[in-house]
Formats: C-alpha cells, sequence, structure tokens
C-alpha cells in the first residue's frame, strides 16, 4: 500500500513541513513576540536588556532543561522550587556558618539536590509510583529539611558567592555562560548520544522500549537525578542572586519551568521533545516577563497576562504543528 | 400463540466491513426461543463482530435484524439490555468496590427521590441471588467474589434486566469443571425460564453437552447450521475449514542446519512443559486457539515474562534471559503480536525506531555515529521496502503494514540468531503481507531460524517446515512440511489437534 497521499503545503510534503515547524515553529513565535514588544519599546532590543533578560532566565533555564526530561518520560518535577530554597540554606550553613570554601558549599548542596533527585527516581521506577504523587510529597520533605538546617533563619552571602551571579568573564555574566554550557551539554546527551534516544523512547511508548532491549527503571532514574542536579545548579544561581540562603524561596518556580518546557514543544504525552526547543521556551518566559514590564502593564495584572500568554503560545504552537503536540 | 419454534432473533444479509477488511459478510443467524445455539468457526471467522454487531458495539453496513418479530437494532449494549438482549463478555471488567446488588442494579437504581433506596436494592437483589442459589448475601463486595462468581453476577443482572436472549463469550474460558458445571445448571435454568443463549466456544465437548444447535463461520461468512443431534465433530471441523483455500506462499525450501535453540520443559504463566527445538535456516510454526499458550511461551522467552521452570539452549549452550535486553544481546528477537504496545514509538521517526535496539553497535566514542544511523536504517528500510518518503517521517504516519514492516527492520538490523514473529501479518494488507513472507524466506536462506506464530492455518501450514499445535498450554502434535504438502495433514487434520484430539 501507497504511502498516503497528502496535501503539499508550501510545495513541501505535508509530513516534511509538519517536521519543519516542529523543529522551527515556536522560534517563529518568538520572532513575532520579539517585534511586537520592540515596537511598543524599543528599548526592549537594547543589548543591556537582552543581557538582562537572559542572566535572569539562567535560574528557570536549569530547571526547565531537568522538567523537561521529568515530563519526557511521561511525568513531572515538582520538587525543583524547594530545591533552589535547599541548596541556599545548605551553602549558607556550610560556607557562612562553618566558614569552609564556597567550593565546598556548593558540592554539597549540588551533591544533596542531586541525591533528592535519584530518590525522587527511585520511588517512581520502583514503586511505579505516579511522579506527581511523589514530587509534589518530596517538594515537602526538601523545604522542610532546608527550614530544619536554617532554623528558619536567612543567612546572608559575602561578596564572593555574589560574585558567581553578578560576575562576568570577557562581559558576559557567569549564569549566561552556565546556561549556555549546561545547554550544549544537554544538547549534546539528548540529541548525540545513545541516552537521549532512550528517554524519547521510554516516554513515546515504555513497552515498545522495554521490548527493544531498554532498561526502563534506569532511564527514569537518571532523568530525575538530572532533573536534580540542574536545580542543584539552579540553586546555586539563585543563592549569589539573592545573596542569601533561606528556606522560603523558590516558591512556585516549578511553574514557569514547566511553562518554559511546553512552550518549548515538550509534549505531556511523553515522548516528544527537543532541547532548542526548551532553549527558546525558556527564552519566550523571559522575554514575557520582561515585556510586561517594557510595554508597561500593570504589575497587579502580570500574572493573568503570563498565563494567558503561555497557553496563547501553546495553541498557537498546536495550530501550526498539528498532532506532534498534545 | 407461543409456539416453541419461534424465532426470537434473525438476523439476514450482515455485512460489516473495517477498513479494507471485509470482516462479515452477509451473515445471518436463527435464534430459537430458549434454546441454546452455539456459534463456532476459526479464530478470527466473524463470531466476535457479529456478537458485537447484535449488541450495537458495531453498526453492521448492510443487513437487517428482528427481535421478539419487531424490527431490532441498538446503538450500543444499553439499548440492547433495553430491548432484552445481554452479553456476557470473556473478560469480566467488574468494579470491586460495588457491592452485588449496586452492580446488578447499576444505571437503574432504585431511588426515592434523588436518594438511593438501598434497603430496597438490596432486598430486590437479595430474591434474584437466592433463586439462583447464589451463596453470597447481596451486600457482599464484588472484589470478593472469584472470576466464576462474578460472570454468575453478570448473567443473574442480564435476567434481572428481562433478557430474553444472552450471549456468552467463551464462558468457561477461565472456569474449572466444578464451576463450569455449575455453569451449565444455570444456563439450563434460563432455557426453562424461556430465554434463548447464543453460547460461543472453542471446547467441542461443551458444546456437545450443552448446545442445542450450532452455526457455523468461516472468514467473515456463514456456512450454515445444524442441531446437534446428528452432528459429528468431524462434520463440524470440516464446515469450519472449508474447501482448501488457495492461498500461494512463497515458501523457498532451504538447507536446515543444525540446531540453533532449543528448549525444555518451559512452564510459566499459561503454559506448561513445553520442549522444542528449531535449526538454521528452519522456519518453525506455532499454531493454537488464542490463549493456547503460544504468544506466551515467545514472551517468556524474549524475557517479557517469567518463566517459573525449564531451560534454554542458544546454540548448545545453557542460557538464562532476564529481560529483553538480555534476549537481544545474545540474539533472540522478537516481533510482537501487539504492534502499538510493543513494537513502536508512534511518535518518533522511522529512523529512530529502527535503531532503537541497536544503538550500542552505532556508538563512536561516547556520542552516536550518526551519519552511519541514517546510512544503514535507509538500507535496511529500503530492503524491507518500507514505502515512505523519508525516514525522518513519524512511523505514525505509515499503514499497518509498513508500519510492521519497520518493525521487523529494527530486528533485521540486530541480525539476530533466532527471530521469533508473533502473527506477523496482522492486520496488514495482501501486498505487505506476502512481502513479508517472502523477507521471512529470505532470512532463513541466510542461516536465520524462525519462529512463527499464526492464527490463520492456510497462512502457517504454506509458510512453516515444522509445525507445533498448542492446545490449553501444551504442545498437543507436531506436523512436518512433508505430512502438509503430501496432503497428510490437512486443515482438519491440525484444527483436530488444536481442538484437544491426539
Amino acid at each position: 500500500m501507497a504511502v498516503k497521499t497528502e496535501k503539499k503545503v508550501l510545495g513541501m510534503e505535508r509530513e516534511t513541513f509538519r517536521q519543519l515547524m516542529g523543529k522551527y515553529g515556536v522560534s517563529l513565535i518568538m520572532v513575532v513576540m520579539i517585534i511586537a514588544i520592540a515596537i511598543y519599546n524599543p528599548r526592549f532590543l537594547s543589548g543591556t536588556n537582552l543581557i538582562n533578560v537572559i542572566t535572569q532566565v539562567s535560574i528557570n533555564g536549569m530547571l526547565a532543561f531537568g522538567m523537561c526530561l521529568c515530563i519526557t518520560i511521561g511525568g513531572i518535577d515538582l520538587t525543583v522550587g524547594a530545591q533552589l530554597a535547599l541548596v541556599g540554606v545548605i551553602m549558607g550553613q556550610v560556607i557562612t556558618n562553618s566558614g569552609m570554601p564556597v567550593i565546598v558549599g556548593v558540592l554539597v548542596g549540588v551533591g544533596m539536590a542531586t541525591l533528592f533527585g535519584f530518590i525522587n527516581g527511585f520511588f517512581i521506577a520502583k514503586f511505579n509510583m505516579f511522579p506527581f504523587v511523589v514530587t509534589l510529597s518530596m517538594q515537602l520533605v526538601i523545604r522542610g529539611a532546608a527550614q530544619v538546617i536554617s532554623g528558619g533563619r536567612a543567612i546572608t552571602f559575602d561578596a564572593t558567592v555574589k560574585n558567581m551571579y553578578y560576575g562576568k568573564f570577557l562581559g558576559i555574566p557567569y549564569p549566561i555562560l552556565a546556561l549556555i554550557v549546561v545547554f550544549i551539554l544537554m544538547y549534546i546527551m539528548f540529541h548525540w548520544m545513545k541516552l537521549g534516544r532512550y528517554i524519547l523512547a521510554v516516554g513515546g511508548n515504555a513497552n515498545a522500549a522495554v521490548a527493544s532491549g531498554v532498561n526502563e527503571m534506569k532511564i527514569r532514574i537518571i532523568c530525575h537525578t538530572l532533573s536534580g542536579l540542574l536545580a542543584g545548579i539552579a540553586g546555586v544561581i539563585m543563592a549569589a542572586k539573592t545573596g542569601t540562603g533561606q528556606s522560603n524561596i523558590g516558591v512556585s518556580y516549578e511553574t514557569d519551568a514547566v511553562a518554559a518546557a511546553v512552550i518549548g514543544g515538550t509534549s505531556f504525552a511523553g515522548g516528544i521533545a527537543t532541547m532548542p526547543g526548551v532553549m527558546i521556551g525558556i527564552l519566550i518566559v523571559g522575554f514575557i516577563y520582561n515585556g510586561i514590564n517594557m510595554i508597561g502593564i500593570d504589575a497587579n495584572w502580570q500574572s493573568i497576562i503570563r498565563g494567558l500568554v503561555i497557553i496563547a503560545t501553546v495553541m498557537l504552537d498546536m495550530a501550526i504543528n498539528g498532532k506532534n503536540r498534545k | 400463540m407461543n409456539n416453541k419454534d419461534e424465532y426470537i432473533f434473525e438476523c439476514e444479509g450482515i455485512s460489516k466491513a473495517f477498513g479494507g477488511t471485509q470482516a462479515l459478510s452477509d451473515v445471518q443467524l436463527h435464534v430459537k426461543k430458549g434454546e441454546v445455539l452455539a456459534l463456532l468457526g476459526e479464530n478470527g471467522a466473524g463470531k466476535s463482530t457479529l456478537m458485537k454487531a447484535v449488541i450495537g458495539l458495531h453498526q453492521p453496513d448492510t443487513g437487517t435484524m428482528t427481535f421478539d418479530g419487531k424490527p431490532y437494532s441498538a446503538k450500543g449494549p444499553v439499548d440492547a439490555m433495553k430491548a432484552g438482549i445481554s452479553m456476557i463478555h470473556q473478560e469480566l471488567n467488574p468494579e470491586p468496590y460495588l457491592t452485588i446488588a449496586e452492580s446488578i442494579f447499576l444505571n437503574r437504581e432504585d431511588m426515592r427521590g434523588i436518594i438511593l433506596d438501598k434497603k430496597k436494592q438490596n432486598k430486590r437483589a437479595q430474591e434474584i441471588l437466592d433463586q439462583f442459589d447464589f451463596p453470597y448475601p447481596a451486600t457482599t463486595l464484588m472484589g470478593k467474589l472469584t472470576l466464576a462468581q462474578m460472570q454468575m453476577v453478570e448473567i443473574i443482572k442480564a435476567v434481572s434486566c428481562d433478557a430474553r436472549m444472552v450471549i456468552m463469550d467463551e464462558p468457561t474460558s477461565s472456569l474449572d469443571s466444578e464451576e463450569t458445571n455449575h455453569l451449565f445448571k444455570t444456563i439450563r435454568d434460563l432455557k426453562a425460564r424461556g430465554v434463548a443463549i447464543i453460547y460461543i466456544s472453542h471446547r467441542m465437548e461443551e458444546i456437545f453437552e450443552i448446545c442445542d444447535s450450532v452455526a457455523v463461520f468461516r472468514d467473515g461468512t456463514y456456512v450454515g447450521a445444524r442441531s446437534m443431534d446428528g452432528v459429528t465433530r468431524d462434520e463440524l471441523i470440516s464446515m469450519m475449514v472449508g474447501r482448501q483455500v488457495k492461498n500461494v506462499f512463497p515458501k523457498v525450501d532451504c538447507e536446515i542446519g543444525e540446531t540453533v535453540f532449543k528448549v525444555e520443559g518451559l512452564t510459566g504463566e499459561g503454559f506448561e512443559d513445553i520442549s522444542f527445538e528449531v535449526h538454521k535456516g528452519e522456519i518453525l510454526g506455532l499454531t493454537g486457539l488464542v490463549g493456547s499458550g503460544r504468544s506466551e511461551t515467545m514472551r517468556a522467552i524474549f524475557g517479557l515474562d517469567k518463566l517459573t521452570s525449564g531451560k534454554m539452549y542458544l546454540e548448545g549452550q545453557e542460557i538464562t534471559i532476564k529481560n529483553p535486553k538480555d534476549a537481544i544481546k545474545k540474539g533472540i528477537c522478537m516481533v510482537n503480536e501487539d504492534r502499538k504496545n510493543y513494537g513502536l514509538c508512534l511518535f518518533r521517526s522511522i529512523r529512530e525506531n529502527i535503531s532503537l535496539p541497536n544503538l550500542p553497535a552505532k556508538q563512536k566514542g561516547l556520542l552516536l555515529n550518526q551519519k552511519r544511523e541514517k546510512r544503514e536504517c535507509a538500507e535496511v528500510a529500503k530492503k524491507l521496502t518500507v514505502k515512505a518518503a523519508s525516514i525522518e517521517h513519524n512511523a505514525f504516519s505509515l499503514s499497518g503494514g509498513n508500519q510492521q514492516k519497520v518493525v521487523i527492520a529494527k530486528w533485521i538490523m540486530a541480525n539476530p540468531k533466532v527471530l521469533i514473529l508473533d502473527e506477523p501479518t496482522r492486520g496488514v494488507d495482501v501486498g505487505a503481507k506476502s512481502e513479508i513472507h517472502s523477507l521471512m524466506c529470505e532470512f532463513a536462506a541466510k542461516g536465520m531460524a524462525i519462529i512463527m506464530i499464526s492464527s490463520e492455518l492456510p497462512e502457517i501450514m504454506g509458510m512453516s517446515d515444522r509445525l507445533l499445535i498448542y492446545h490449553e498450554g501444551k504442545l498437543n502434535g507436531e506436523v512436518s512440511r512433508q505430512e502438509i504438502l503430501s496432503g497428510a495433514a490437512t486443515q482438519e487434520v491440525i484444527l483436530t489437534k488444536e481442538f484437544g484430539q491426539k
């Protein structure tokens, strides 16, 4: 039987067009968005503003890459916000209160976040529990741990820690460099390595993946562990940015991470995602925040507009993409 | 007025096509009041499709039905039940947290205003249960009952809805002999009340024991009906098989070499004490009725299900397989009968699907050699004539036959020693079917050992060098290609073995 005869779109076969738009559709939306904001306020396109936006999205960026992995395997990671708090207070205890070198604080903090990510994955994969339930509960445990560690007090950092956010290399702020490095590593892992294919296969059809020799449990644990690791790195940037470690920061940060992943084409049905897509999703979320300020919308309206813009973006992308998205 | 020979249900000229497949063509059925009518036919003969059309799960393309002298049609099971026809499905889906009474009166609860009248409902349910000597009170939770008891509740529910015709699809498939006897007693009770019963079963003994007449189906057509008085088992089997189907299979005989794979006394869920061996270049056919343990055995060999005992030898070495990863590493691959669930990631590209089990071989250091992957996937897709504009397109965009070729392609790329194909041509159009058959011969010629499962007798007889026949989880005979070619092993002979005779 022949391939279903399909209508041509812009001189391309429909399937080819669909896959092209799957790759570049979101970029198109971003460009339109940039132009629209710039028309309202040309200052949006100034170098200072753009560097500002990207520095600010670096925290959400780390979280979004991890979130993308968890959503791709058909789950979610709701612990990322609490992880930010945990890393901050651990760093506070180790660096400020115990006087140990910054690097030790960073390693212990990131290490703990990674461990919690592993625990999430272990519960989900080993006991076949719903990721939503596991990470919703673990989020309480992690934030609770942060409260216990800090005793509920904010711990301030000195300039060496803050420099990790405000410092620059060749004129580029460190958080932007970190985001670029993480993006490149994630891209290689996801698109050039066996692991990425296995993640997509487990998310697309776990039974078929297992029947093709994939170790499903291992893949699920790896995804959540990586999400923990990336949340740990985000926690370090957050601590440097705010200059304090405290247990009540990072509340609802998972919302923006999910938004970036989903805008970037990550399907909640599982098995569909690209890293460049997520990167663009991260930028779009940043532009929404910044754009609202640039256009001069009342701060009280921000939340509503953010929510509606996210839905509109995903709907627009679905209309372009058809069946690729859910 | 109530003549006992009056037909309660009749249908004429029923046809139903799914896509290009004609599942039923011009089928008829006549059921008398108070009789037990057996439906008999091979797997896929159209029995279930017809029954689903009767209770409204399918809408027939053509044909008329009358029930109780009036024209009848149903939009769904609820409709059918209102009219007086109920079906007891083979797979029961009870709500474990409902009581028996709640289950019986689901969707027609006793109400007092907007409030449930549980007392009245329990009392009414108990009355009906007592009529059937049901051993539990109406307030028992469904989850506490055995399968046989749940089935009984389903039957009682049907009766309580005033069903005048009850369809039972393989009702004894999960019952033991005592439970079966109890079911038969109930069936006789129903008969005495004037309820007509359509009884689908593969078990000849039961049909002879409980049924009054039988209607035989083959390949979606109605062959004929007989009264059970005076009909013989052989006569029924030859009705089911019909004349020799003139299917041409491109089987090429190749040289059969040494033993590649051997199993001894394999036992697991659904099969028991299975021993066989398969040689280089050989196509070993496995046949038997659905649920006879063929697929279950192969799933366990491939590591998808657990083995409770038995040994496996690959090229003379004893092996153990814990999961499909082990099996693939050792060179045993399996094309699963369930393509959508175990075969493909539909929303990933053809290339990614083909290379999924073969990625370890395509590594260059830590990274994948994507150029090589693309080239090799394109080659194997071309060799298997997968019809797609590009291997970058989603598997979703392909037809069933081409999807199946993609599944086969991924295992061919793995270059296995033993290739298991479970229903490789199910849901595949005629052209792709014969291409898949040719490919199988080609692989065998290269020295692969092939194990093929098929429910379609002409296909499995046409393709196999040797044919093993399953009956209720055990092997019940072996037939060689010579016996098939010489006409000593006809479809009748094989089907008789499938039905359990030595």
